[in-house]
């Protein structure tokens, strides 16, 4: 016992007692900053403290751990918020941190990639800040490292490097990641493959050369390939970036096709997860929107009954690019039009018209109901069975929908009446709509009624007659034209009858009469 | 005449032997010329009836010739007559057709044209504009394609559906089995009924019936908890990082030890086919870097260099022909059936028997 006190007196007054004290403390205060960094709550009191200066130092330690717990803590600040990411940029860290991701173990690379990506993911000045060091070199580089974690954190700060606009992803592009991106598609690891095919979607949005770029690398035949992958986030990444490819040009759309993702996409319209199907909504819209050859190809294989299920299925905001796509099909020709009609697009439609809400779906439902219904009095006829012309009505003359909406109500309203013969649904109309409407409204009357003698007397008993008389129009203006042409279809008593005042003018008469 | 007939048959016969006489030539001689005065004879005794016979061939044979130069004119004629037949009554035809279609204009009321006008813009406007019976069929089978696509994607959600289900109850009973094993201590017995078999119930909860069928688990083979975080390979107890009071080593020695890197014999670390590697090696670094293909033969056997090669016949493109190997000579057996065997040994000469058996070069010279 007094020779163990003793041994213990020894070891404490030796040098490297101390040094071994001094680094343990380090490790102690490194571990517990990087922990507390990663709860919100804490991350005030530590930028109060003033913990940045402190960590700056650390991340030059002898010890490799305190190293990468310094890197790690830094990382967690720096993606709390831009302030404290500006505060790194300004503490010049990350010159050490671009030439350490060269030199170090895989550990190291790992915070340092994750230090990268958060302070890039925050605004483009940052990401700008990032590869101002240098730092996409050296992240390329560790693209093509073993280790599939350094490849995913790599992976990801350039893909929040690229997300922000196309002169970040060109200059991403020209580091050479696009080849190593598709390389690591083709790994094994989920985790990767998310990574990277989140990334190739990132790089391809901004314009059609990037998305040729991201092309030219061979990226479309492996990402068709993971349409068929169980993963529900990967199946989204990869829909999202088949989307972005397509939707800059007839010939990335041509060639997404080729790649036969049809019909797989059709059955990942069913898939459990939400934005699974949203995102493969979304390819078959960027696809059928270019030309009527693809839209073609798309109804041929039964995919707008595929989307006017999935539009059933689907409430909210996920419907919006369903409905386009029906719109923009429709639009291309009348075939394909009527190809939405038969497919019983047009109830569902005016079911989402009814049910949402949101300004922004509406005016997206009153487009592609007026694409749909302008082609023929047939389409036309279509459209008004579903009852959708009062509310688009409504919609137009609410003062509390938005500019667009309205916009798009008068213009889906204007198209679809000026071939629609289809009486039942023209008349509430004539008792509602404003002049502007109203005219469009008259006009198809007067055509419908000077062939069609039901017509004509249904008109008059339903109090349309003595509507039309009601209207105030100038003389000599179209709408007085129209009404003239009326007039001249029915017989000039019943005109009179049904004129205003001409109860008045009865009596009238009455007073001047003389009996004999 | 038939003297004359007679007299040339026995001079025939006379000249057939070999004797000829004088008189016998002379004879014939005289009647050779008599046959002549004979000849003029006989015209002059049957001059009418030869005069006869000559008028009627003559008669006949101009008859003939005359028939046939009538036909000739005959045949012209009848074709002549059938050509201004045809033409006339063309013509006649034509003029009554102009009458008959004149005539059937003014009274009936006409509408082939019609008839013609309305199938050529049908058919015209069906292929070229718009088919409308075409776009029909397209919709209705748009339609069942429609119906077909809704039905297979109701199946397939279906079927997913299932499937994740079937995992969740598979996770579930899992999750509940590995429960069961963790509390098999709270089993019931005889005398202490357990937690799940109060006596106040009808029956016994299933838990309780799970613990009854399931075995305990042993501590070793139990999965991890996730929230312990433990290393995996974590049978080895753990080192402390002081060393502790009484007979034991030093951690670092301990560690040491416990983490001492493998260290192979040269025999164990060479791979089992480490020759055929080698071999490999060596093959593809001559693949490589050998530039020249000939073997360089030693100096010794320039003379050997050369490759001998085989005569025409001897090499076939298709087969090897027997000959040059296997026999030597064209032998064409069937044409030498009647003939003698060839003959191997020939009589001996004798020029050469004395060669080299002479002591003196001067007997050498034989």
């Amino acid at each position: 016992t007094r020779l163990s006190s003793l041994s213990t007196i020894a070891t404490r007054c030796a040098p490297s007692y101390f040094f071994e004290q001094y680094q343990k403390s380090r490790m102690q205060f490194v571990q517990t900053v990087a922990e507390l960094a990663s709860r919100p709550q804490n991350i005030e009191t530590l930028q109060n403290a003033g913990v940045m200066s402190l960590l700056r130092p650390l991340l030059l330690d002898v010890v490799p751990t305190i190293q990468q717990t310094a890197a790690l803590a830094l990382g967690r600040l720096a993606s709390y918020n831009d302030d404290l990411a500006e505060a790194v940029v300004k503490g010049e860290i990350l010159p050490q941190l671009v030439y350490s991701l060269a030199e170090q173990n895989r550990f190291y690379k790992k915070a340092a990639a994750f230090v990268l990506r958060a302070v890039a993911k925050h605004s483009p000045q940052l990401a700008q800040a990032v590869v101002d060091c240098g730092a996409l070199d050296a992240l390329v580089v560790s693209l093509e490292d073993f280790d599939p974690g350094v490849k995913e954190a790599a992976a990801w700060a350039l893909d929040y490097i690229a997300c922000h606009n196309g002169e970040l992803s060109q200059a991403v592009v020209d580091a050479g990641a696009v080849p190593l991106l598709v390389l690591c598609i083709q790994e094994p690891e989920l985790a990767v493959k998310r990574i990277a095919a989140s990334a190739l979607n990132d790089i391809a949005k901004h314009s059609p050369e990037l998305a040729q770029t991201v092309v030219d690398a061979g990226a479309i035949a492996h990402l068709a390939q993971m349409i068929l992958n169980p993963d529900a986030k990967l199946k989204r990444q990869v829909f999202s970036a088949l989307s972005q490819i397509s939707k800059h040009s007839v010939d990335l759309a041509e060639m997404v096709v080729e790649a036969e993702v049809f019909p797989a996409v059709l059955t990942s319209l069913k898939d459990p997860d939400e934005h699974v199907r949203k995102n493969a909504t979304t390819l078959i819209r960027e696809i059928a929107k270019h030309t009527p050859e693809l839209s073609q190809m798309i109804v041929n294989a039964g995919g707008v009954a595929a989307v006017i299920d999935y539009l059933g299925d689907s409430r909210g905001n996920v419907r919006l690019s369903g409905i386009m796509m029906l719109g923009y099909v429709a639009a291309h020709s009348e075939n394909l039009a009527m190809a939405v009609i038969v497919s019983k697009g047009v109830p569902q439609l005016a079911i989402c018209l009814a049910e949402e809400t949101e300004d922004h779906i509406r005016s997206a439902t009153a487009w592609a109901l007026g694409q749909i219904g302008r082609h023929s009095p047939e389409h036309a006829r279509a459209v008004a069975m579903a009852n959708v012309l009062p509310r688009l009505l409504a919609f137009y003359m609410d003062a509390q929908s938005s500019d667009d909406l309205q916009a798009k109500a008068k213009k889906a309203l204007k198209s679809i009446l000026q071939k629609c013969t289809y009486v039942p649904a023209l008349e509430p109309l004539l008792h509602e709509a404003p002049s502007n409407i109203l005219k469009h409204v008259i006009c198809q009357f007067s055509k419908v009624l000077l062939h069609d003698s039901k017509a004509r007397r249904l008109f008059v008993t339903s109090g349309g007659l003595k509507k039309v008389q009601e209207i105030k129009a100038e003389p000599g203006s179209l709408l007085q034209e129209y009404i003239n042409s009326i007039n001249n279809c029915f017989p000039e008593e019943i005109v009179r009858y049904y004129s205003p005042g001409y109860s008045e003018t009865l009596l009238e008469q009455l007073e001047k009469y003389q009996p004999i | 005449m038939y003297n004359l007939a007679a007299n040339f048959r026995l001079a025939a016969c006379r000249h057939h032997g070999n004797a000829r006489t004088r008189s016998d030539m002379a004879r014939l001689e005289w009647l050779q010329r008599q046959i002549e005065g004979i000849k003029e004879e006989h015209v002059i005794e049957n001059r009418y009836v030869i005069a006869l016979v000559e008028h009627s061939a003559a008669v006949r044979l101009q008859s003939w010739f005359r028939g046939c130069q009538v036909r000739a004119r005959l045949r012209l004629l009848h074709r002549k007559a059938t050509i201004i037949q045809k033409v006339w009554r063309g013509f006649r035809a034509r003029n009554q057709f102009r009458q008959m279609v004149k005539v059937s204009l003014l009274f009936r009321p006409n509408k082939i044209f019609l008839l013609i006008q309305r199938r050529w813009r049908g058919y015209y406007v069906r292929k070229y504009i718009h088919n409308y019976y075409a776009l029909k069929r397209y919709l209705e089978g748009l339609t069942i394609k429609n119906e077909q696509v809704r039905k297979d994607l109701e199946e397939f959600a279906e079927l997913q559906r299932r499937e994740m289900e079937r995992l969740a109850r598979e996770r579930e009973g899992q999750r509940k089995c590995l429960q069961a094993q963790r509390l098999h201590f709270l089993l019931s017995t005889e005398q202490c009924p357990g937690v799940f078999n109060s006596p106040y119930r009808d029956f016994p909860h299933e838990m309780e019936l799970r613990l009854r069928s399931i075995k305990p688990l042993l501590a070793k083979n139990a999965p991890l908890r996730r929230d312990s975080g433990g290393s995996p390979a974590c049978s080895l107890p753990p080192v402390p990082s002081k060393k502790p009071q009484g007979p034991f080593r030093d951690p670092a020695e301990v560690l040491q030890q416990r983490y001492r890197p493998l260290e192979p014999t040269l025999r164990v670390a060479t791979s089992i086919t480490a020759l055929e590697e080698a071999r490999e090696e060596l093959r593809r670094e001559e693949w490589r870097s050998r530039v020249i293909d000939d073997i360089f033969q030693p100096f010794s056997n320039a003379h050997k260099n050369r490759k001998y090669e085989r005569t025409l016949h001897g090499t076939s493109s298709y087969e090897q022909v027997d000959y040059g190997t296997k026999y030597f000579r064209e032998e064409n057996k069937e044409k030498r059936q009647g003939e003698k065997p060839f003959k191997t040994v020939f009589t001996t000469d004798h020029v050469f028997d004395k060669f080299g058996q002479f002591y003196s070069s001067a007997g050498k010279i034989v």
